[in-house]
């Protein structure tokens, strides 16, 4: 790792077009990584600098592998929806720092909760992308084993899951899994949203319990400007990472497309939370690259022009510059995560074209946890009707 | 955890008890036998909840078991729903049943919908109590009776007791189950009282019985009504006529196969709730009634319930409510047919 600058970065962040400068800044941003790729060190908490210090040449090798890989399946999957394969597309472009960072921060006995976009954190966590897709196939609701993978379900319904994080940590504070020094024991959990999300109830609501119960909670808000078509500062007159002051926590705005500085600001945040000194809310200050989903069109809201500005700021083409400038990278290495991409993508286009369509009775499976008997009549119903259609001339309904 | 074991009784034997008292003993055999069971909600801790239903948990259970929440549906509910993930069995006090829909969207959104979502994986075990039902001269939103609204959502399960005896062991059994269970108490019923043999065997939680064998009209009743069927089958009796008085206990599922015994012997059916007929329970009951014993009905199956209208202010609830005058109205119909 090479020379600090000797300053730490500042709110030079551009503020979303249109936006009040209000929403945007000023606020310190943290930030590790200049958008050429130079390390810059952070000088006002020694915390934050030795976490990114503990960021081996290996280490940061495997964040661009993670990075490169979530964007080449991102690829894929906007393609398969383009060709009828999925019926929906949530992309994650622009966001891969922002959530490759804060979840290579995590442990093993930490819990996620993600949102619909979350994909790059579904992959650190060990989920197979096609686990991911089958949710947007519609074959389920997401194929992956939560107690395994330490991931919750998919949430789409904006700010529900950060009251179940919150729960969950207060779950772990009850078990004594907080504060005891055993790092294989004390546990924190995450809890991710977006600028939209920091409107809702459930959001605030989560921050009031988290902050009264003292809740090992880390509020993740990928701040990507965009809720659909409404920009942040609709949602918001102050900095989202601000708000954390009024309910009585920490909250730190980080460079979301700089990798190093997420992983580290989430990292402390983690041990804070671990150790039993509370919540932190981090607004993750990033760009939402493509599309809200395959189903929306950004040209009907947003200039163009404020999407080249974040391109060039873009979270790869960041950590390539530093890897290649730092750190010895050659083109022999990013040929390899390419190579590895495509074979990723090619693997994930096979299982997904390859899943079979759920049996029509699987409907009524885990309705409930136990026997419900309403279900039980309807499902021996369905069963006995699709019997009946046997060697007939197909359905007309 | 649903059987007779750890009843708080001491050993004693059956003591006169009120819905509320019965309320709390099972809520303490419930923490008593599972530590992992907790109580939350507002004003349930030092208070012991409005209605005192949580009196003395604190105390003894401690407030990292009996968790007095901030001032939020949604969240009590959320971060219930959190707490199941992580394997604990929350029991959460929503104040009045007015006050339930901040945690609507929680409750059949999320709770209603997770074990699905997570194939069988993740299981919610968590009982929401809702104090619910007229008839105590209360402001507004202290009076509603929204169970049908719950009961249409698949993933949950409703139940209601009617009596004290049943809300003893209902409680530890909703506690006991693994599905979400939003359980109703009839709040004007609180401080009626019953006879608890705490060594007795429990009726199953989502069984309908019936509570008064009769032969002329088959009344079917839930919660506050089951009270109000037996007086006015009392009345009817006086006049030559014998209701058999059927208390559902259970919202969904619904057990209706005492219901259809019963109106196959008597031809009749009256179904009584104090939410508004439209679209209510009875609605479902009547339409199930009527596909399963048509041919032994001799009138139209009929609703007694609230009407329309925005729940009236208190001096004109007993207007609204359905009263045995009205519900006995509904068993002359049915029998002049």
């Amino acid at each position: 790792m090479t020379s600090s600058t000797g300053r730490t970065a500042t709110a030079s962040t551009p503020s979303a077009a249109g936006g009040s400068p209000a929403a945007a800044g000023p606020m310190h941003v943290v930030q590790m990584l200049t958008p050429d790729g130079r390390r810059v060190d952070h000088e006002e908490d020694p915390a934050l600098a030795a976490h990114a210090a503990t960021l081996t040449a290996e280490d940061l090798r495997g964040m661009y592998r993670d990075m490169a890989l979530a964007r080449r399946v991102d690829v894929e999957a906007t393609a398969l929806q383009r060709q009828g394969e999925l019926g929906l597309w949530a992309s994650l472009l622009g966001q891969e720092a922002a959530q490759v960072g804060s979840a290579r921060a995590t442990l093993p006995q930490d819990r996620l909760f993600p949102t619909y976009r979350e994909h790059a954190v579904a992959m650190v966590r060990g989920v197979d992308p096609a686990q991911v897709l089958s949710l947007f196939r519609g074959v389920d609701r997401g194929g992956w084993d939560v107690e395994a993978t330490g991931l919750s379900p998919y949430a789409l319904v904006i700010g529900s899951q950060t009251l179940h994080a919150t729960g969950y940590a207060m779950g772990v504070q009850r078990d004594g899994a907080v504060g005891t020094g055993d790092p294989a024991r004390d546990a924190c959990v995450l809890a991710y949203f977006g600028d939209g999300a920091s409107s809702q109830g459930d959001v605030n609501e989560a921050f009031v319990f988290a902050t009264a119960y003292q809740a090992p909670v880390v509020f993740v808000c990928q701040n990507n400007q965009w809720a659909i078509s409404v920009p942040a500062e609709r949602q918001t007159r102050v900095p989202i990472a601000q708000r954390a002051s009024g309910f009585g926590f920490p909250g730190v705005r980080v460079d979301g497309n700089d990798v190093v500085a997420c992983y580290a600001v989430v990292r402390a945040a983690a041990e804070r939370a671990r150790a039993g000194e509370g919540p932190t809310l981090v607004e993750a200050f990033t760009y939402r690259m493509g599309a809200h989903t395959t189903s929306d069109d950004p040209g009907r809201y947003r200039p163009s022009v404020e999407v080249e500005q974040w391109r060039a700021r873009d979270p790869l083409t960041r950590l390539e510059a530093h890897l290649r400038r730092d750190h010895g990278a050659d083109d022999a290495f990013f040929a390899d995560v390419a190579r590895e991409g495509d074979t990723a993508a090619s693997r994930l286009r096979r299982a997904v074209l390859e899943m079979p369509d759920p049996e029509p009775g699987s409907m009524f499976d885990h309705a409930y946890a136990a026997e419900h008997p309403q279900v039980e009549e309807e499902r021996a119903w369905y069963a006995a009707y699709l019997a009946g259609l046997d060697g007939e001339e197909g359905r007309t309904a | 955890m649903s059987e007779g074991t750890g009843t708080g009784d001491g050993g004693r034997g059956p003591e006169r008890v009120t819905m509320a008292r019965a309320l709390n003993l099972g809520l303490r055999a419930a923490m008593e036998r599972e530590p992992k069971v907790l109580v939350m909600g507002e004003d349930i801790g030092a208070l012991g909840g409005v209605f005192r239903v949580t009196e003395g948990l604190a105390k003894d259970f401690g407030e990292e078991r009996v968790v007095d929440t901030p001032l939020a549906e949604a969240g009590i509910v959320g971060t219930a729903i959190g707490l199941a993930m992580r394997g604990y069995r929350p029991v959460c006090e929503i104040q009045f049943d007015g006050f339930v829909f901040p945690a609507y969207d929680q409750i059949v959104t999320q709770l209603a919908k997770m074990t699905h979502r997570s194939r069988g994986t993740l299981t919610m075990p968590v009982v929401i109590r809702i104090p619910y039902g007229g008839g105590i001269g209360a402001v507004e939103h202290h009076s509603e009776s929204p169970e049908a609204l719950f009961a249409h959502h698949t993933g949950l399960r409703c139940v209601s007791p009617s009596n004290a005896v049943d809300a003893y062991w209902m409680i530890q059994q909703a506690i006991a189950s693994p599905d979400p269970v939003i359980f109703f108490e009839p709040k004007r019923h609180y401080w009626d009282k019953a006879e608890l043999h705490a060594s007795a065997e429990p009726y199953p939680l989502h069984r309908a019985r019936v509570v008064r064998p009769g032969t002329d009209v088959t009344v079917v009743a839930y919660g506050p009504t089951v009270p109000l069927a037996l007086r006015a089958a009392d009345a009817a009796a006086e006049e030559g006529r014998s209701l058999e008085v059927v208390d559902l206990r259970s919202i969904s599922p619904l057990d209706l196969a005492p219901v259809e015994e019963s109106v196959r012997r008597t031809g009749r059916c009256v179904v009584a709730h104090e939410a508004p007929v439209f679209l209510g329970l009875g609605a479902e009951v009547a339409a199930r009634v009527t596909e399963r014993c048509f041919y032994s009905l001799e009138a139209p199956v009929l609703r007694v319930g609230g009407f329309s209208v925005p729940y009236p202010a208190a001096r004109l609830e007993e207007e609204y409510l359905p009263d045995a005058d009205r519900l006995l109205e509904a068993v002359d119909r049915v029998l002049d047919t």
